[in-house]
């Protein structure tokens, strides 16, 4: 594997590996020394054209838990200011001796273009592309997936509600969930949830409790991207939370076995109430921690010499 | 290709027997053993290891883990080679004499790197190797404390061990 640009990429055995690579990795995290030289003297680099925390510092303790060395370069304190193609950009940063980049981008395709124009020799991989995909949190949710419910998710039912048409994390974790045989169902309001995800092999819910009411294993809440979103919902917070937060009581009639997920970061009292996202069947903290495993396993292998 | 068996399966059995029993010895019969075999032939040798020293000293079972070594070579990282779990008992390694077991001793780099995982986990009182086969051709100041067999080999020939639990036979065979 060369890049990681979309979980299309991804045949079901490659995913599989991944995770399991990651789940070894994830042991790691209770080691007193957690560092190990993989890829030492390698030098990976953070491009971020978009805000983000959470996703740069994982990227970034997974590369230096791997011994490599990273590089931040976010887009406000670049020459992208002062209007430096991506090419340019790519190009300037391999010539400093760039062996990996990590690129998150305001724009659907950018990290493919990166990955694919033959501008750079360097692995890349895709930490989030405008609404497009964000295959590192699918495989991350997928792994938290598997530590609860066991290493095969065929048939598990997964829910993933709210603002799915802005959601980058909704795209990929139904692709891969797809490829991992479990069962998706998408639920939003119409106006963030077109029909057309059906194509995508989803069951498309417009009614938030009677999606409940089915039993999901998973009921993965999304961030509502204020940001990405023009007026549809803004001036209607109270309709929303009404009709699609988790709420307490929600939270409350789920079944003692089901799994509360949240790609983070979470707006309290929205898309989720504070008691939903403490309970303890959330794993919310545990997909944070998951993240730094996954992205070990994904900068390994896109930078193995014969990968 | 040309095929000679150097050890059957009552040669290995033999070479397991006397080496666990050098390793009592050598180590006065201490109880702070613990046996880690290197993915993947050696973890099945340390089992096999940790079974005999088990029956020859009076302490209880000896303890048995697996060290991945993957992460730690120094050949570059290779998609086709992934990280098997590294599997220590819960209590640590420190202040333990860990036998670090292989299945064929060779350059000596799966060694190097098995040390540097070593130093990560913690930090044992004495660490010894154990191999099946010493083929020679070091490339590292790396010696072993227990060998199965001595085999003079020429670089270009290969010494591929066979276990029961992973390839349903014994047998290590040379071939060329």
């Amino acid at each position: 594997m060369r890049h990681l640009v979309s979980i299309r990429d991804l045949s079901k055995d490659q995913a599989l590996d991944l995770l399991s690579d990651a789940q070894e990795f994830s042991l790691v995290n209770s080691r007193e020394i957690k560092k190990m030289p993989t890829l030492r003297g390698r030098t990976v680099v953070n491009l971020f054209f978009e805000n983000s925390t959470r996703t740069r510092v994982s990227f970034e303790i997974a590369a230096t838990r791997l011994s490599a060395d990273v590089v931040n370069v976010s887009s406000d304190s670049s020459s992208v200011t002062k209007g430096e193609s991506l090419r340019d950009t790519a190009q300037t940063l391999e010539a400093l001796g760039a062996d990996c980049i990590i690129i998150r981008h305001p724009e659907a395709g950018a990290p493919k273009q990166l990955a694919e124009m033959g501008w750079i020799a360097s692995a890349v991989i895709n930490a989030g592309d405008g609404s497009h995909e964000h295959p590192t949190q699918a495989l991350l949710d997928a792994l938290t997936m598997q530590q609860r419910f066991g290493q095969d998710l065929t048939g598990l039912k997964v829910l993933i509600v709210g603002d799915i048409l802005h959601s980058r994390v909704a795209r990929s974790n139904l692709l891969l969930l797809n490829t991992l045989g479990a069962k998706v169902t998408l639920a939003g309001p119409p106006a963030l949830l077109p029909d057309a995800f059906a194509e995508m092999g989803a069951s498309i819910s417009h009614d938030f409790d009677a999606s409940l009411s089915d039993s999901p294993d998973v009921v993965m809440m999304l961030r509502v991207q204020k940001e990405r979103m023009l007026s549809t919902f803004q001036n209607d917070e109270a309709r929303y939370i009404n009709d699609w937060s988790l709420s307490t009581m929600r939270a409350g009639a789920l079944s003692k076995s089901s799994v509360i997920m949240h790609p983070g970061p979470m707006n309290r009292g929205l898309e989720i109430s504070s008691e939903a996202a403490d309970d303890p069947r959330s794993a919310i903290l545990q997909q944070v921690a998951n993240g730094v495993a996954v992205r070990m396993a994904v900068l390994r292998s896109v930078m193995a010499v014969d990968a | 290709m040309t095929k000679r068996t150097v050890l059957s399966s009552d040669d290995i059995n033999r070479s397991l027997k006397r080496i666990s029993h050098e390793i009592v010895e050598a180590t006065s019969g201490s109880n702070e053993l613990l046996i880690l075999g290197i993915p993947t032939r050696g973890v099945a040798l340390a089992q096999r290891l940790a079974k005999n020293l088990t029956e020859l000293t009076p302490l209880g079972p000896v303890a048995c883990g697996t060290l991945d070594v993957t992460l730690y070579r120094d050949d570059g990282v290779s998609a086709s080679r992934r990280p098997y779990q590294t599997d220590t008992p819960i209590a640590g390694i420190d202040d333990k004499i860990v036998i670090l077991v292989d299945d064929v001793l060779f350059s000596g780099r799966t060694i190097r790197a098995a040390l540097d995982a070593l130093v990560d986990i913690g930090r044992p009182r004495q660490v010894k190797l154990a191999v099946l086969v010493d083929r020679g051709h070091r490339e590292l100041p790396i010696r072993p404390d227990f060998v199965g067999k001595n085999l003079p080999t020429s670089a270009d020939e290969r010494v591929n061990v066979r276990l029961v639990e992973i390839d349903g036979i014994d047998e290590v065979v040379i071939e060329q």
